[in-house]
């Protein structure tokens, strides 16, 4: 018969100080490790929820983003002749060409950041359908007139309906305020891009992008686009190109997490560790009398085990608990790769549950295996002389 | 002395217990003279800036570029030293995972700006004579094992297509500051191709870097910079090198604040882990404590015989957490070259982590020193283990 789970709990009870440090030490662990995974999380859910795999984002071959790309007139025409676009409501091909620069504009909490300022055409929002305005209208085509994303309203100063903002020698009065519910387009401003064009004096577009009419035909087009010659650009689902956004940053969050989470659980690990050998020698006279009684090596082994998992696993949920309040948490900083701001939250997410419990369970174990074996190996007569 | 002797002996008396904790003071304190390794790393570059250069660049934002005839104008202006100017080239070697800053610059002048790029006299005059020359840092030769004469292929991404450069010479910093993971090559190189194949973006520079002769006047000369291209097509914005650096960092401040954050997150774990031993060990002594205090002896140096324990320990994990921080450091900076090409521990992080030790050890003996002293004489002789 097992050494009964109440057993263990009462133990647990017993040595409150002790238990309660062991587990906050892993509890603090398990924040670190959660925290940073629902960071990464976050970002990469950002950046995925960005594109929608039905459109197709057309760049010049070697880009590492927009930023860097740029799309001549007429190849861009060469594309739009390609007529792989879907039909809008009105019957015009669903189908934008936009150039995307960076400003410099102060931040609310002082200093400066890089923005993202998008040229938009004529189909851009029908492209975006998880674009909204939330205030005022959107910009209109021919006019120096910008809408802003909700993140960018937020953080930088001076950004107010009504207000104007200076692109290079240029004001642009903001008639807008956009949510594009948690994505890339919330740390954007919106403005036309013939007007963008001028004002930056920029003679190409950044990129080309349309709606696929048939979306399983994806792997023709690309290869029209690429396969041409006289274009040297390249083809990727909206969806894939975002994804990509996120990675470089993601890994760096990723790599940073686990790192210090692996290192700080050494820690935690043998503060598990110096509990469950206290609490073995403490009831060596103990663990003789469940011995005498009957109960095998076995059985004390599995007990101190699961004793041990109880304290991992406690710890686990409350720096769960503790994680989760980040998600009302907002974070903004400048993406690496595309090296505009953009704003993205902690994301909490069943893989990062999961993970979380697991690796707690796994510092839990850790800690108590080896007291555990020796609790088991003690001889039945000596133990109980101990008292 | 005797307490000493008994400090001593009570933290060897279960030596397998002492030394877990030694070992996870150890490990935090390793945790946390690397986080402020990278902490430091990240502000490295201001360090590493002077305060008699100016950077010019583009008012709109960095990524528009400056036509190069401006370098002209501004060697005319009032203050102004030396003028030398350059491009973020954003080149791929191999693939993106090996990132390195590579920038076209104009090399002559460039280098007398930056003296702390330190090359030996044949190689800088290999360099300046080869205009498909390179020049790069120690740290980044070692890591791709490039050698004098090799030729590197970067991929371009801002300026397309494949471009071949010869490594003519190999800097190495004045100080440890100074990033030694750098690639330069000739802006003349860059622009004679532009001519050819992207007219359009010829004769343009990222950016202008301005010595000035006298570092006070420094905020003055930028002014007049800046006043002198007001108005024109491309306006400037000119800082001191200080406030450039900054600016970039500035931008990636949240990940500096969650850093920070889970440095503090550290030393917590540490104390819980002290406190929790030193809260077992007097727990099991408090049988002893009761006949301490009725042979005599105060409750002050039962105190202190906790509080040395407690110290004991932090200490003799801090000793092993700093003596193992060198090597690791040694094996990240590998590692991390990428994202930092500066890490290294400075003696300030070394006297946080004596007062980080000595603030555990401090914390950790509260709860079982005020447990000692509260309870009776008596009922400490009954209780039991």
């Amino acid at each position: 018969m097992a050494l009964p789970l109440a057993y263990n709990l009462r133990n647990l009870w017993t040595r409150k100080v002790a238990t309660v440090l062991t587990a906050s030490g892993m509890a603090l662990v398990v924040f670190v490790f959660a925290s940073s995974s629902m960071l990464s999380e976050g970002l990469k859910k950002t950046l995925v929820e960005t594109g929608s795999p039905d459109n197709v984002v057309v760049v010049r071959k070697g880009a590492t983003s927009e930023v860097d790309s740029s799309v001549e007139r007429w190849q861009a025409h060469v594309v739009e002749a390609l007529g792989q676009a879907a039909p809008s409501d009105d019957g015009s091909p669903l189908s934008a060409r936009e150039v995307l620069v960076l400003v410099t504009l102060p931040r609310v909490s002082g200093g400066v950041s890089n923005v993202a300022v998008r040229g938009i055409g004529r189909h851009s929002a029908g492209l975006r359908p998880q674009v909204r305005i939330v205030q005022g209208r959107m910009p209109r085509f021919g006019a120096r007139e910008v809408a802003v994303g909700s993140s960018i309203a937020r953080r930088f100063a001076g950004i107010v309906p009504g207000g104007t903002v200076r692109l290079a020698l240029d004001e642009y009065r903001i008639v807008g305020i956009m949510d594009a519910s948690g994505t890339a387009f919330s740390s954007e401003v919106w403005a036309d891009a013939d007007q963008i064009m001028q004002t930056f004096r920029r003679p190409v577009y950044s990129s080309l992008v349309f709606r696929l009419s048939r979306p399983e035909r994806f792997k023709e087009v690309q290869a029209a686009i690429e396969g041409d010659p006289r274009l040297t650009l390249k083809a990727e689902p909206e969806s894939s190109y975002w994804r990509k956004q996120s990675e470089l940053m993601a890994m760096f969050l990723e790599i940073l997490g686990m790192s210090l989470a692996l290192l700080f659980s050494i820690g935690a690990v043998i503060g598990g560790m110096v509990t469950m050998h206290a609490a073995v020698a403490g009831r060596t006279s103990e663990i003789g009398t469940l011995r005498a009684l009957g109960f095998g090596r076995r059985h004390i082994l599995l007990g101190f085990i699961a004793e041990a998992l109880i304290l991992g696993l406690a710890g686990g949920l409350a720096g769960l608990a503790l994680a989760s309040l980040l998600q009302f948490v907002t974070v903004s900083t400048v993406n690496f790769q595309t090296f505009s701001e953009l704003a993205f939250s902690f994301e909490l997410g069943a893989r990062t549950v999961a993970e979380s419990l697991l690796f707690s369970l796994a510092m839990g174990f850790a800690g108590g295996f080896m007291p555990a074996l020796k609790a088991s190996r003690m001889n039945i007569v000596e133990a109980l002389r101990t008292a | 002395m005797i307490l000493l002797k008994m400090i001593v002996r009570n933290a060897l008396r279960r030596p397998l217990r002492t030394a877990l904790t030694v070992a996870a003071v150890a490990v935090a304190i390793l945790a946390f003279t690397l986080l402020r390794a990278l902490l430091a790393a990240w502000y490295s570059a201001v360090d590493a800036s002077s305060a008699s250069r100016l950077v010019a660049r583009n008012a709109v934002s960095i990524m528009f570029p400056l036509p190069i005839s401006y370098a002209d104008r501004m060697r005319h202006v009032e203050g102004v030293a030396r003028v030398s100017y350059g491009s973020w080239f954003g080149g791929i070697y191999v693939s993106e995972k090996n990132f390195f800053a590579n920038f076209a610059v104009d090399a002559q002048s460039y280098l007398d700006l930056y003296p702390e790029l330190v090359l030996p006299a044949k190689e800088k005059a290999d360099f300046l004579r080869d205009r498909r020359g390179f020049v790069a840092g120690r740290k980044l030769v070692e890591r791709f094992g490039w050698h004098i004469g090799d030729i590197v292929t970067l991929k371009g991404t801002l300026y397309p297509g494949e471009w071949d450069f010869v490594l003519r010479g190999v800097y190495e910093g004045k100080t440890r500051t100074v990033d030694e993971t750098q690639f330069f090559f000739h802006w003349q190189y860059l622009n004679e191709r532009l001519k050819d194949s992207f007219p359009s973006m010829a004769d343009t520079v990222g950016f202008f870097m301005i010595g000035v002769k006298d570092p006070q006047s420094a905020a003055a000369v930028a002014r007049s910079i800046d006043s002198a291209f007001k108005n024109s097509r491309a306006e400037t914005l000119t800082e001191s090198e200080r406030a450039f650096v900054l600016s970039f960092i500035s931008m990636s401040e949240a990940i500096v604040k969650i850093v920070k954050v889970v440095s503090l997150v550290v030393i917590a774990i540490i104390m819980v882990v002290v406190a929790n031993t030193m809260a077992m060990t007097t727990r099991e002594r408090t049988g002893e404590y009761a006949v301490l205090k009725t042979l005599g002896f105060s409750w002050l140096s039962i105190v202190m015989v906790i509080a040395g324990e407690s110290w004991f320990i932090s200490a003799a994990g801090c000793l092993t957490g700093v003596i193992a921080a060198f090597p690791a450091v040694g094996f990240l900076t590998t590692k991390l070259s990428a994202y930092f090409p500066v890490f290294f521990i400075d003696a300030e992080t070394v006297a946080l982590d004596v007062v980080v030790a000595f603030l555990v050890g401090t914390v950790s003996m509260v709860i079982p020193s005020w447990q000692t002293c509260c309870i009776r004489v008596a009922d400490a002789l009954k209780k039991v283990g």
